[in-house]
């Protein structure tokens, strides 16, 4: 992977834009990514969401490309484009045939700056939102996963749903989208990448001549108080419709930059099967031999579990959920995964079960590979919270594991005190 | 803007595909591409849930999924051991026409995914533990079910659409009907219709065409069609006989999800393309076309609100869906009703018509990049009898449609007098939207 990744240029212009261009030629498309350094991380209370809000009026258009031209622009040259909003970050990206990309180029740097916020689209969009968080509500496992991120980060803005609570979203003011935008949408706070079939100097040359221009930023975020991991743990209950138990169980993981975030990483991927850093295709490897499913699945306590460590600036959240098997309580399958727990904290890890989850991550990224809109993602997001050494040395770090920090590192981020225990309690019957 | 285009590959044809009829009325297409390290197999079957006895609705998809429950060779944890500790996959599943399988793995293990794929298609045990497992998955995915609104309006609609006929069912079956279904219907429906003749495979990635045929060769050898049973004549698909409108309550929802649709184009049709663009314009294009613009741009009602075309061997679904706040309802069909009828009063513009053209052409270079998307373009040609060249001749088949095309292949489709309209979701639901 090294030698293959490590053939990425990177510059930075003046006013603080960071570039990152990776020639790929195996076909004829081009993927742009702009990534800003902000996300619900960086909301206040009152204004959460505001960061996803904003992401969706930076499609309304702006005087030079109004609202239509851009959609009906990018579908007609065949390419597609869509942004995200996270915890530490807000990205927009088009994949467009190579010989297209020009537009896209310009429209990132128009929008950067020239944001209308025009009063009417802003209230129309309001209700898409709050519409878009209606349809998350209908999931029983948003409502768990939102309580229990709440219970989670008593102390930081972690605790939010990047959609923001429904309250905030309607009384979010212009004002404080366009000084949300000001304030964190300029080169200094964006990093620009791009993979696919172009020539990096001649790309090079044409990013420095649309960019150049824009006046550096001069806010600098606000520095956010990082609280310390729970002392206790916190149980709590969520009940809903349906007749199905779904468990979350959440603990207080290290952030992406800790060399303990690889070794969780392995430990995940032993206790309940690899996760993937693909976001564009790539498929996914099943998680049948992996020790949860062996123990909930298998023993017919659990249909299903997953469990993911996610990359963030601050320490987030290891999860493992499981969808709980109807004749059987939640509670037993905590007692399983405490065993699971128990397991890894007294008794090493043999090797082969390291190299297994190391050959898994290897495969996912061959597979990921094949889509140029993975590469160019990959290359910035590794940016939002670390640089783009992280992504290069994702693999050797998993290879480095060793049984010993495995052991080290289950007995440190796995205790109970660590955890939110969540459970969605179904009220109807269930099936007799 | 690059000269540097030596090694791109072009689009899938006669020229990069290798075809061959093997002895057993199966055929293997493959495509070499050297770019990857990987490949991607795409595999189907005869066996489809439209052979499901009415008491046994889901069986085709529960027979598929056990398939890597046990075999004569290997136990659940082998199979699965092999798979992980490679980083493969493998999956099995049913729809109405066929069942499919598909896996990828990394180049160098080839010959186990071909091998395991075989081993799970010809000699599945059906081990009685894990079928009671499985159903006991199955029924819980049921219960979500129950609670989806989207996928209740869906299950609904296809009802609707198709009733009293097998594409009327759900793959997944009814809790009834998976609680009646015993390993001795899953044996007998293994014999019956999982058989080698017409069985289509193919392999795209980094693998070579000879091996891939060596090793099926091998794997499958033995395999032939003498002890398939005499397929039974499809039930005649109906068309609807007058619009509907159904309401599915489930309580305690925050958003409605609504379905406006009707039967569509067959795939081979002759009006399948005029349709499938018209769709484009109708509710994909931009910001998900004329609905997207009306419904969620214009007036805000929704996050989602598009049309999708699904077309198989024999018949299709043309669907228009959204989610509103419950409020907002009747406003959001009254607002697609209106468009659907426009869609179907005058022809789109010429403006239109050339943007969705440009937009279908231009988005073959994104969807067959990868090693999938190139195994399902073939797949797609070989199994609705196209020639190789089929993407050769696609712009020019898509440049040929005119206004008149689509507005008459429209009306005959989007009949209002035979409509479904359902939603599901919480009526009661006060949303403040």
């Amino acid at each position: 992977m090294n030698n293959y990744w490590n053939n990425v240029d990177k510059i930075t212009l003046d006013n603080g834009l960071t570039i990152l261009l990776k020639e790929i030629h195996t076909a004829p498309l081009i993927s742009q990514w702009v990534w800003y350094r902000v996300g619900s991380r960086n909301e206040q209370a009152g204004k959460t969401g505001i960061s996803h809000f904003l992401e969706h009026l930076q499609f309304k258009g702006t005087p030079k490309y109004p609202h239509q031209f851009l959609d009906h622009a990018i579908s007609r040259d065949g390419g597609i484009w869509n942004a995200m909003t996270y915890l530490d970050w807000t990205t927009y990206f088009e994949t467009m045939p190579a010989d297209k990309i020009d537009l896209s180029l310009e429209l990132e740097v128009d929008r950067m700056v020239n944001n209308q916020f025009k009063p009417e689209e802003i209230e129309s969009e309001r209700t898409v939102i709050l519409s878009e968080r209606e349809g998350n509500e209908n999931e029983p496992t948003f409502r768990l996963s939102e309580a229990v991120q709440k219970a989670a980060f008593p102390g930081h803005p972690y605790q939010h749903e990047v959609i923001g609570e429904s309250e905030d979203i309607r009384t979010i003011s212009r004002d404080d989208l366009i000084q949300h935008y000001r304030e964190n949408y300029h080169p200094g706070n964006a990093v620009l990448a791009l993979a696919g079939d172009f020539n990096v100097a001649e790309m090079q040359s044409k990013l420095k001549q649309l960019y150049e221009n824009v006046t550096a930023g001069a806010y600098q975020p606000q520095a956010i108080h990082r609280d310390e991991p729970p002392e206790k743990e916190t149980r709590i209950v969520v009940e809903g419709p349906g007749e199905t138990t779904f468990l979350d169980i959440s603990y207080r993981a290290p952030c992406a930059i800790e060399e303990d975030f690889f070794t969780l990483t392995v430990l995940d991927s032993i206790l309940s099967g690899p996760s993937s850093l693909n976001m564009f295709g790539g498929g996914s490897i099943s998680n049948k031999t992996s020790r949860l499913y062996q123990q909930l699945v298998e023993k017919d306590l659990a249909v299903s579990i997953s469990g993911g460590v996610t990359a963030t600036i601050d320490p987030y959240l290891f999860g493992i959920s499981a969808t709980i098997h109807p004749a059987h309580t939640p509670e037993e399958s905590i007692r399983v995964i405490d065993e699971q727990i128990r397991r890894l904290q007294e008794e090493k890890v043999k090797m082969e079960e390291i190299q297994r989850a190391v050959k898994q991550a290897r495969a996912l990224f061959s597979y990921g590979s094949e889509n140029i809109t993975n590469q160019a993602f990959w290359m910035g997001y590794a940016n939002m919270f670390a640089d783009y050494d992280w992504f290069i040395n994702y693999i050797q770090q998993l290879e480095q594991v060793s049984a010993e920090e495995l052991q080290r590192v289950a007995q440190i981020y796995l205790q109970p005190s660590r955890r939110v225990v969540g459970i969605y309690q179904p009220t109807s019957a269930g099936r007799q | 803007m690059n000269t540097m285009k030596n090694n791109l590959p072009s689009l899938p044809g006669p020229e990069n595909i290798k075809r061959f009829e093997l002895e057993n009325g199966s055929v293997l297409l493959c495509l070499n591409n050297p770019n990857s390290s990987s490949f991607y197999m795409v595999g189907l079957l005869k066996a489809a849930s439209k052979y499901e006895d009415k008491t046994r609705i889901g069986l085709a998809d529960f027979t598929a999924s056990m398939l890597t429950r046990g075999t004569e060779h290997r136990d659940f944890n082998q199979i699965h051991e092999l798979l992980e500790s490679a980083g493969a996959s493998l999956n099995f599943s049913a729809s109405n026409q066929n069942t499919w399988f598909s896996g990828r793995a990394l180049a160098e293990d080839l010959p186990m995914l071909i091998n395991l794929s075989a081993d799970c298609l010809l000699h599945p045990t059906f081990p009685s533990a894990y079928l009671e497992r499985m159903r006991a998955q199955i029924l819980t995915s049921l219960d979500i079910r129950d609670q989806d609104t989207g996928e209740m309006a869906s299950l609904t609609a296809d009802k609707l659409l198709f009733p009293d006929h097998p594409y009327g069912e759900p793959l997944d079956g009814y809790p009834h009907t998976i609680q009646a279904i015993t390993r001795s219907d899953m044996i007998d429906f293994h014999q019956s219709y999982y058989f080698p003749h017409e069985m289509i495979l193919v392999f795209a990635g980094g693998v070579e065409a000879e091996q891939v045929l060596e090793q099926v060769n091998r794997s499958f050898s033995g395999w032939n069609s003498a002890q398939k049973k005499l397929l039974p004549v499809d039930v005649p698909i109906t068309s609807t006989k007058e619009a509907v409108r159904k309401h599915i309550e489930i309580p305690g929802k925050s958003q409605m999800d609504v379905l406006i649709g009707c039967q569509g184009p067959a795939r081979p049709a002759d009006d399948f393309l005029a349709i499938h663009l018209g769709n484009d314009i109708l509710g994909q294009f931009g910001m998900m076309g004329r609905i997207g613009e009306e419904v969620r741009v214009k007036a805000g009602l929704a996050y989602y609100a598009s049309s999708s075309l699904n077309s198989w061997m024999d018949s299709g679904v043309w669907e228009v869906s959204a989610g509103v706040n419950p409020k907002n309802t009747e406003k959001a069909i009254e607002l697609i009703l209106e468009e659907l009828q426009k869609f179907c009063s005058q022809p789109v513009t010429d403006e239109e018509l050339q943007d969705s053209k440009s937009h279908l052409v231009g988005r073959l270079a994104l969807s067959l990049e990868s090693n999938a998307g190139l195994a399902n373009a073939i797949m797609g040609m070989e199994h609705f009898k196209f020639s190789l060249d089929y993407y050769h001749r696609y712009a020019g088949f898509i440049n040929a449609i005119t206004a008149d095309d689509i507005v008459q292949a429209s009306r005959k489709y989007l009949d209002k007098d035979k409509m479904i309209i359902v939603s599901a979701g919480s009526q009661a639901s006060k949303g403040n939207t």
